[in-house]
């Protein structure tokens, strides 16, 4: 990604930076964000491990970015360059403190274009960091892209003010609970902390101001736990059994489902495409009619423990385990279908 | 001061008395720091600075890291960046590179520059990022209690070197030239008028700047080593301090209570690093090649 992007981007207008280390490089992109660009930064394994402070950066300043983690097996140094979907949990919380993000699992190559151009529009919409969790298979998977023309594309324009300075106030939420943005350079002399702020932007550590922004930070993403969430669903009008999954492992899942099915089990699918916010209501309303997930994840259990929340005892829940290195087998998914069904 | 001089071309808010209060947020004083520390003396100069060099304000931005110090970028009436410990620097260089006529200050502490923050400020300095990067080198971490810092000289007393600090002191400014920096210079809170000046300097000239300036923190570094309060701080500085412009900064090493050299050490032109980005990206694609506007986001 970061090659490719090296050699495109002085053809067409844009700045590629090689930071000394992640840690410049997840601060880097949000200076530039505050300089008016859309900006974002790739990384793997302990990258990501340096980067948690400036995603709760971005999550309080609430500076439109992306950041891309193709998931290696871990922890530490781990397997660099085998697969794995073990930072699922670290993107929600890495970072200290209460905070929101959103966190979007593509599971091919053409989605890996389609969703980054989503991630950047979520990243202006809601003003959160927004994470593109891939994982190492879908990473370096090779297959064809339908790139459509650029006027096609639909591009969240960033949300400027359009209040004069003198009544313009940093962080006052709008409607959606989404403030206007500003840039450096436009005569607004507005202050950005990472401290707890009140609506001008300035510190104010009491209890009041953070009850009040940090509720805002986490409530201005409802929409997206809710209906707008992004998933793909396939057979659960009839389902008894429903298989959560996301990125590659959503690939061995579907074969997993065709075998259920041949064999006369009624299995459905639910892709997690938009993993965080967590769609806990879509769970919720499957829970109350299906008779049990399964939840296969390369790692040794994240999300699964999500749609345990969500399921809440209305259905069972049976994780299926991977350490990471490699997929899943379909077997080992499909035996986990054979005995949710019984 | 003598008003006459200033010629502010701001309106003076009502009631305001100080000439630098229009390049304050005076709606956030009174501000945190102690009686007879010496930022607030290099936030006076700071802004005699910008007043003497015209700068138009609107494309001046500063960013700091997290400490005493740090607290200047959110009481600088700027666009102004309060980021994360030790991370000023990259911040600053996504600002400037996504809006290259920005003017872009960073001003931070001791610790937030050269402990956690080091690797960025030697990063910046070889690429001559066009930077203006000021330190308040008050030899500790003040804001977390008095904690040694890498700039801590030998043998002084800090919360976490009850027995005195050991470890060899930082030489800031002979980083800062090995580096790479363009301009260097170090002066003490003492001398208002030099530090000025070196302030309007680097802010008329391209490239990396790095301005050290010694400063007294009598609540934590001052009282635990014996040393008195700011004012005896003043009269240390200027007992101790020898103006040596062009001295080579290896000689410039600081220690608990010899000699502090101060002056303008560097001054020197080298291509900045969007220069010389273009530079190389015009040599190697030729027409293909099309610069970085300026950030065109609001449109596309
Ligand atoms: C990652 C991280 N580590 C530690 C801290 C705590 N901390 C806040 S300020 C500071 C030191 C500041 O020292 P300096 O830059 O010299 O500033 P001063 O207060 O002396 O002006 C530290 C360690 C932090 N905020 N973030
Ligand atoms: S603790 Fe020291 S550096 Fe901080 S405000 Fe007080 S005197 Fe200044
Ligand atoms: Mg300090």
């Amino acid at each position: 990604m970061v090659e490719r992007f090296a050699s495109r981007i002085p053809t067409v207008g844009g700045i590629f930076i090689q930071m000394e280390d992640e840690l410049a490089a997840s601060i880097t992109i949000q200076g530039a964000v505050w300089g008016g660009a859309k900006a974002f930064t790739v990384t793997s394994g302990p990258g990501f491990s340096l980067m948690m402070e400036h995603i709760g950066y971005a999550a309080m300043t609430e500076t439109p970015c992306v950041f891309v983690n193709v998931q290696r097996g871990g922890p530490s140094t781990g397997l660099p360059t085998l697969p794995a979907q073990a930072d699922m949990m670290q993107a929600r919380w890495g970072s200290h403190g209460d905070y929101g993000i959103i966190a979007l699992c593509p599971n091919s190559p053409q989605e890996c274009f389609d969703l980054t151009i989503t991630a950047f529009n979520l990243s202006e919409e809601f003003r959160v960091p927004v994470m593109m969790m891939l994982d190492e298979c879908v990473g370096h998977m090779t297959e064809k892209v339908v790139i459509p023309e650029a006027e096609k594309i639909a591009v969240t324009p960033r949300r400027y003010t359009t209040q004069p300075p003198e009544e313009f106030r940093a962080f006052e939420p709008k409607g959606d609970m989404v403030p206007d943005m500003v840039k450096a350079g436009d005569g607004y002399r507005f202050h950005v902390t990472g401290l707890t702020h009140d609506e001008r932007g300035y510190p104010s550590m009491n209890v009041e101001t953070q009850d009040r922004l940090v509720r805002r930070l986490l409530d201005k993403l409802k929409p997206l736990a809710n209906g707008r969430a992004l998933c793909e669903t396939e057979g659960l009008d009839d389902a008894d059994v429903v298989v959560v999954s996301y990125g590659i492992t959503s690939r061995v899942a579907q074969r997993a489902l065709q075998m259920a099915r041949q064999r006369g089990i009624r299995a459905g699918k639910f892709r997690l495409i938009s993993a965080w916010p967590f769609p806990a209501e879509r769970i919720r309303e499957l829970a109350g009619r299906v008779k049990a997930f399964v939840v296969p994840e390369i790692n040794l259990g994240q999300m699964v423990y999500e749609v345990e929340r969500a399921a809440a005892g209305k259905a069972k829940v049976i994780p299926v385990s991977h350490a990471g290195g490699t997929v899943h087998k379909p077997e080992a998914i499909l035996k986990a279908i054979v005995e949710a069904a019984q | 001061m003598n008003e006459a001089t200033l010629e502010i071309p701001y309106e003076i808010p009502e009631g305001a008395r100080n000439p630098v209060e229009p390049f304050l947020r005076m709606d956030r004083m009174p501000h945190i720091w102690c009686a007879g520390c010496g930022i607030g003396t290099t936030v006076n100069c700071f802004t005699r600075a910008l007043l003497d060099s015209k700068a138009n304000l609107d494309k001046v931005a500063i960013v700091s890291g997290i400490g005493c110090t740090g607290r200047v970028a959110g009481y600088a009436r700027l666009d102004s960046f309060h980021t994360t410990h030790g991370r000023a620097i990259p911040f600053a260089t996504g600002l400037k590179l996504a809006n290259p006529e920005l003017q872009v200050v960073v001003y931070s502490g001791d610790g937030d520059l050269f402990a956690i923050g080091g690797n960025h400020f030697i990063h910046a300095a070889r690429r001559n990022m066009d930077l203006k990067v000021i330190c308040v080198n008050n030899m500790i971490y003040a804001m977390t209690g008095g904690q040694t810092a890498p700039t801590t000289p030998a043998t002084a007393i800090t919360a976490t070197s009850p027995y005195g600090v050991s470890e060899p002191t930082f030489n800031l400014v002979a980083l800062a030239e090995a580096a790479g920096a363009s301009y260097v210079a170090r002066w003490t809170t003492y001398h208002v008028k030099q530090l000025a000046r070196s302030m309007e300097e680097v802010l008329k000239k391209k490239g990396f700047c790095f301005i050290e300036v010694i400063s007294p923190c009598p609540t934590l570094y001052q009282r635990r080593n014996k040393m008195g309060d700011g004012l005896d701080a003043m009269k240390d500085y200027k007992a101790k301090s020898k103006v040596r412009n062009g001295a080579p900064t290896g000689e410039c090493t600081l220690s608990k209570t010899g000699e502090i050299v101060v002056g303008k050490f560097v001054d020197r032109e080298r291509p900045d690093y969007l220069e010389l980005l273009k530079a190389q990206m015009i040599e190697s694609l030729g027409d293909r090649y099309v610069e970085p506007e300026e950030a065109c986001c609001s449109e596309c």
